[in-house]
């Protein structure tokens, strides 16, 4: 546990030294401020709707842009020889840079709270506990996400590569969804229990049902355990 | 202590490593001598437990890499080639991190902290960017990193690369302060990187290693033939063609004439040592002997020669 916290407690310092953490929150703010305010006020709707649509696109191409970084810059610089003889374990090295780009995530979702503090002053009637579904939902998306990215980020050394892979896993967990019209009836069910979108829609509705709950710990597990694989793999090359 | 027995190494079809022995004893220094590809990366790679061996066994203070390896990760220092670091952090946050992963906090990593910056001669840069210290300074923050927790074992891939001659001493010297504790195990391609700062060499070639011993071990069993080097005044055409049947055991390889002396090269073999009867044969042919020097085959020829087998039937 101990080592998990150093590495994520550098990792986040790695974040604010490089403009990378600014970047990341400035951007990820202006995009989801932008297309909430260009909605909300048409709307004349007191909730967060528009928020919420919008933040799991934005999602697609900022979470994977965070975690490309975090194991291929590592490979890429050789400190990965320093980390793996260290004492430490390759599943509390991968948590701890998991952590930090949930971290950095969660971060980037705290600044959307400009947002709700907006529909506060403004809305009347206001849907308090589908509000907080809604942000867990995307904290659930954000972290699922941020799982794909780290595995993507270990598979290779190169971060731009480490970068086009999580988008398109991503992707590919995002349109799922989309394509079910298009799947034969037998399928539908699996590639329906697959998508992204069936699961958030479920919880940003304000319905937490733990099956949704499971879905994202599940993936975000085999995705880890993905990670620990490929990193252990390179040992034995 | 390590001891490494039978290790191999394959990267699929290449035998990277081909079934080493050896041992090192606490408070030795060993050099690791290779050309660049021969294996001396990879069995330290396979010693911290980076890479998995393909056969064989390492143990280090009696663990077992296969079933300790955290455990003697604990136990011994490294610093891999290249000496990997964070540009974007500074030497303290370095040093912190490094200490931290390692359970030292607090008062005990002030102290290690301290320690390390003197041992290394760090005072100055501690609050500076890794990435704005030279490269001197970069080996030491790298060899500040490895030994933080002061361990018993330093393992050191190509600690001098690329460092300036004056750098090469200077962490020559601190290797050398280290070796009086503690174990070390450093390698090079460059023997005289090395051959200053050992105990023992061992020199690893194709994968195998094949010599170990300390200077004096290695070239005793590698005896060539001494070159001497003569100037002499007076010398004239007889006196010269006779001198390689008045002195056994001599070979005259050449004979220059220069403006008023001339210069002898001979060779004579390790077992014997024909310079008394030189200097006699000198005297009796009036000779004026201005210059006798004798050079022996040293470690670079063994290495040269160790490592050029092989090399034409691959």
């Amino acid at each position: 546990m101990h080592n998990t916290r150093s590495i994520f407690q550098r990792e986040i310092r790695g974040f604010f030294n490089s403009p990378m953490a600014y970047i990341f929150l400035v951007i990820f703010s202006i995009f989801n401020g932008y297309f909430f305010t260009s909605t909300f006020f048409l709307y004349n709707q007191s909730d967060l709707r528009s928020l919420f649509s919008i933040v799991p696109m934005v999602y697609l191409i900022f979470v994977p842009a965070i975690s490309m970084g975090l194991i291929a810059r590592e490979n890429n610089i050789g400190t990965m020889e320093t980390i793996a003889t260290l004492p430490l374990k390759t599943h509390e090295f991968i948590l701890g840079k998991y952590f930090a780009a949930v971290a950095l995530i969660l971060l980037g979702l705290l600044a959307t709270i400009i947002h709700f503090i907006t529909l506060v002053k403004f809305g009347t009637a206001i849907d308090y506990g589908a509000l907080f579904t809604g942000y867990i939902g995307l904290a659930l998306v954000g972290s699922m996400y941020a799982s794909i990215g780290t595995f993507a980020s270990s598979i290779t050394d190169n971060q731009v590569i480490a970068f086009i892979i999580g988008v398109f896993i991503v992707l590919v967990f995002f349109l799922m969804g989309f394509f079910l019209p298009l799947v034969p009836a037998n399928l539908a069910g699996i590639i329906q229990y697959i998508s992204v979108d069936y699961h958030y829609s479920n919880i940003s509705r304000g319905v937490i049902d733990s099956r949704n709950i499971i879905y994202f710990l599940s993936v975000i597990g085999f995705f880890l355990a993905m990670t620990v694989q490929s990193l252990e793999s390179r040992r034995w090359k | 202590m390590i001891k490494v027995q039978d290790l191999s190494k394959n990267y699929g079809d290449v035998q990277a490593v081909k079934s080493i022995n050896f041992e090192i004893d606490d408070g030795e220094i060993v050099g690791f001598l290779g050309e660049n590809g021969a294996g001396k990366t990879t069995t330290l790679k396979m010693l911290t437990g980076y890479l998995v061996p393909t056969k064989g066994n390492v143990e280090i203070n009696d663990l077992n890499i296969n079933d300790s390896a955290l455990e003697i990760q604990k136990q011994i220092g490294y610093l891999p080639e290249l000496n990997p670091l964070y540009p974007e952090m500074s030497v303290y946050e370095y040093l912190e991190f490094i200490a931290r992963v390692r359970n030292i906090t607090g008062k005990s990593f002030r102290e290690a902290l301290a320690r390390v910056v003197e041992r290394c001669g760090l005072q100055g840069v501690v609050h500076k960017l890794v990435s704005s210290c030279s490269k001197g300074y970069k080996q030491r923050i790298g060899l500040a990193g490895s030994m933080i927790h002061d361990p018993k074992i330093l393992i050191l891939d190509e600690p001098v690369t690329g460092l300036d001659p004056n750098q090469i001493v200077e962490i020559r010297e601190l290797i050398k302060s280290l070796g009086r504790e503690k174990l070390v195990l450093m390698s090079s391609h460059i023997l005289q990187e090395i051959q200053a700062t050992v105990d023992r060499i061992m020199i690893i070639h194709q994968g195998e290693i094949v010599a170990n011993g300390t200077n004096e071990e290695l070239m005793s069993s590698f005896k060539g033939n001494t070159i001497l080097n003569l100037e002499v005044r007076n010398a004239n055409e007889n006196t010269l063609k006779d001198l390689s049947i008045a002195v056994a055991n001599i070979n005259v390889v050449e004979v220059n004439e220069k403006k008023d002396h001339h210069v002898i090269q001979l060779e004579y073999s390790q077992e014997t040592d024909p310079r008394e009867d030189l200097f006699n044969y000198a005297v009796n042919s009036d000779w004026v002997i201005l210059k006798m020097t004798p050079t022996t085959t040293d470690l670079e020829d063994v290495f040269r020669k160790l490592t050029m087998e092989g090399k034409a039937d691959a």
